[in-house]
């Protein structure tokens, strides 16, 4: 199978689905080079990349470059999906989506059950998130608890270039407002997707390795550190399951409850910052439905309650990493023999 | 190499295993093996496996240890008589990963499958072996792909090519199958001896692919040098709906492992990975209609749809049919009555995946049969 990148796997994605329905357009920061700019349009594709070649491919009507506006191009894609059209907008940092909170918990997430089921708000909003980069505090944040929080949005946070095309076609299809999180330091990974379409229902968790021992819980770049730490702790005779629940909303319950069932042993990894996070969440659900079958307290392993760093030494301290992961599961081993 | 000192080594199925897990010893330090003895069994991202030894002597040394993973390749114990002495036992251990290194890494020359174009379809091929014996083609069963026969290929290599074929809408192939008729998945399969530039070659084929296989040789009987038939569909009235419908329902995880799991005897031979490569191509475009339309054609209502017993009593190749006796999706008591010239098997402790559940012995089965074939 081809090898690409998580970039590539996103460009596929959106390729194939703008040749397939004519209704989804694209929209955003520079996304078509930059509209009014001199020179070669389409050279950058949006501030990462994701975009080119879709102006070339689709024309200037579907592939919109906007002004420096988030509240009003993400109130016009709404507004855009009510009326029948399948937006696709890009934000170059989920941090910037602090501008248009109302357009997103207010009323795209409220179409649906306020208009009794009869409109549908199909748009995605695409946005980095992640500490890593030496970005500071207002483009690294992990966002995404907060858009988990409100009921009628979808949340995902793909960790792998299949599930980036899969995951991004699905968010295309439904019929609902998704809010789709690409970690900028995934842009680069390589992995095997195929040249045709798929969609990865959401909901559905993927169970990346099968251990006895421990089970560890994590979402986008972190997915990458738990298998680091299974590396090693297997040297250590340390058998874990990863499972990565793709998307945060809706959430696979069911194969967290069962992963945490078969191991009794949870440590739940998160980039964000803990209070009314993922970790706690997960482990809450976990301790309601599944206490008897613990083995040892549920583990999280998260970044602290702080802003990100812009200290390089200090945003390194403040990110999850594989040694931790490691830590916490023989933490967990160690609780009870 | 000392001939007096022989090695076991972690065996390579397929071309993305690396590593696998010693999951358990079957046999002692101290103990005398003989070739084809079950020795150990390894587990690696996508199933368990039983492993015969391929030599026979004293075990003399067990290198890596039970519940330990180690890389394809790797020295897992020593095979020495007791008239040689622990130095040279120590040294041949010692020695070995470097030797094995200086021989070359063969992980980075394996063959990795291509896409065939084939009449109307792409179809993807996974080539080994380069003999010069008449060539088999595997064909998988419905909803399965090359994956299939991941202990089967590199067993029958030795003395030919070996083409691991992904019928259309399966695996890595397009699904280009518009009325999904057995007759279509026939002409694919010749499209592919055509495309491959084969002129005759052994088919061996499972369930779904064993009809298809059976399919060719009526016809196109000049085409065909024998016909292996695996728990093969065709031959019999009953075949489990539960499983086809149950198959084609599923787009998650936990129905699809639990569809999977009544292909084994021993259903914890299954890993999270098959489950999930399945779910891969059936999420493609087009798959699941493709698979809908050929399951129709397959059977409905818990009886087959397709009769291959004349094309059975009729052709000239010849044929071995292979039965789980634990065959929950298709029953292994239509191996009886089978016509006297074919010859059967069956397999104690398998259900319809023999070629998986009882790789060693059903490879031997194949082979036998090959030979037999080719004289």
């Amino acid at each position: 199978m081809p090898q690409k990148s998580f970039r590539q796997a996103l460009n596929e994605a959106l390729h194939h689905e703008m040749g397939r329905d004519p209704t989804v357009i694209v929209l955003g920061e520079d996304i078509a080079g930059g509209a009014g700019a001199s020179g070669q349009q389409d050279a950058w594709g949006g501030a990462f990349g994701v975009t080119k070649g879709l102006l070339g491919a689709f024309g200037p009507l579907r592939v919109r470059d906007t002004p420096i506006s988030e509240s009003a191009f993400v109130g016009a894609a709404a507004g855009a999906a009510v009326t029948g059209l399948r937006p696709v907008a890009e934000i170059m940092f989920v941090d910037f989506l602090g501008v248009c909170f109302d357009q997103i918990f207010n009323q795209a997430a409220k179409f649906r059950y306020m208009f009794g089921g009869k409109a549908v708000t199909p748009f995605v909003l695409r946005a980095t998130y992640g500490a890593g980069t030496r970005s500071a505090s207002q483009h690294s944040q992990a966002l995404y608890p907060i858009f988990t929080h409100v009921p009628g949005l979808k949340v995902v946070i793909p960790s792998s270039p299949y599930d980036a095309k899969g995951l991004l076609i699905q968010a295309i299809r439904d019929n609902d407002p998704v809010i789709f999180l690409e970690n900028k330091l995934l842009y680069d990974t390589v992995g095997e997707v195929p040249d045709g379409a798929y969609a990865i229902p959401f909901g559905e968790a993927n169970v990346l390795r099968e251990g006895g021992d421990a089970t560890i819980i994590a979402f986008g770049r972190m997915v990458h550190f738990a298998q680091e730490a299974t590396a090693i702790l297997a040297a250590e005779g340390i058998d874990c399951t990863v499972v990565d629940p793709r998307t945060t909303s809706p959430l696979d319950e069911d194969t967290i409850l069962e992963t945490a069932e078969e191991t009794g042993r949870v440590v739940i990894v998160d980039e964000a910052n803990p209070r009314c996070g993922m970790a706690a969440d997960i482990s809450s659900i976990i301790a309601e439905n599944a206490f008897g079958a613990l083995k040892a307290p549920i583990m999280k392993v998260t970044a602290p309650h702080t802003p990100v760093p812009y200290a390089p030494n200090l945003e390194a301290a403040y990110l999850p990493d594989a040694k931790r992961i490691a830590e916490a599961v023989r933490k967990t081993m160690a609780y009870r023999k | 190499m000392d001939a007096q000192l022989q090695p076991i080594t972690m065996p390579k199925w397929g071309m993305t295993m690396t590593e696998g897990r010693l999951s358990a010893w079957l046999v002692k330090e101290g103990e005398r093996i003989a070739t084809g003895q079950e020795i150990m069994e390894v587990e690696t991202e996508k199933i368990t496996n039983v492993v015969e030894g391929h030599v026979s002597g004293l075990l003399r040394r067990i290198v890596v240890e039970e519940g330990a993973t180690a890389p394809v390749g790797a020295l897992l114990a020593v095979v020495a008589e007791t008239s040689v002495p622990d130095s040279e036992v120590d040294a041949f251990v010692a020695g070995y990963a470097e030797r094995a290194g200086a021989a070359g890494d063969d992980a980075d020359a394996y063959p990795t499958p291509r896409v065939v174009e084939a009449g109307p379809h792409q179809l993807n091929v996974l080539s080994i072996g380069d003999g010069d014996a008449t060539p088999v083609v595997l064909i998988h069963g419905f909803g399965g792909d090359g994956g299939t026969w991941l202990f089967t290929q590199d067993a029958l290599a030795k003395d030919r090519p070996v083409h691991v074929l992904d019928l259309p809408a399966h695996g890595g192939s397009a699904p280009t199958v518009p009325s999904g008729k057995l007759d279509e998945l026939a002409e694919a399969v010749v499209a592919a001896l055509d495309a491959l530039g084969i002129a005759r070659a052994h088919l061996v084929g499972h369930s779904l692919g064993g009809a298809v296989a059976l399919s060719v040789a009526a016809s196109a009987p000049d085409r065909v040098a024998s016909l292996g038939l695996l728990a093969p569909a065709g031959l019999g009235g009953e075949i489990s709906s539960d499983y086809i419908d149950g198959f084609l329902a599923a787009d998650r995880r936990k129905p699809m492992k639990e569809v999977l799991s009544r292909l084994f005897a021993d259903p914890d031979a299954m890993s999270a990975e098959m489950v999930e490569n399945v779910l891969r191509f059936k999420r493609l475009d087009g798959v699941p209609e493709a698979l809908g339309a050929i399951a129709r054609n397959l059977a409905s209502g818990g009886r087959q749809a397709i009769d291959l017993r004349d094309a059975l009593a009729a052709t000239q190749a010849p044929v071995l049919a292979v039965w789980g006796e634990k065959d929950r999706v298709i029953p292994a008591a239509q191996a009886d009555g089978l016509p006297a010239n074919i010859k059967v098997e069956r397999v104690a402790d398998a259900g319809h995946m023999p070629m998986m559940e009882a790789a060693a012995a059903v490879n031997r089965m194949l082979a036998a049969h090959l030979a037999g074939a080719d004289r």
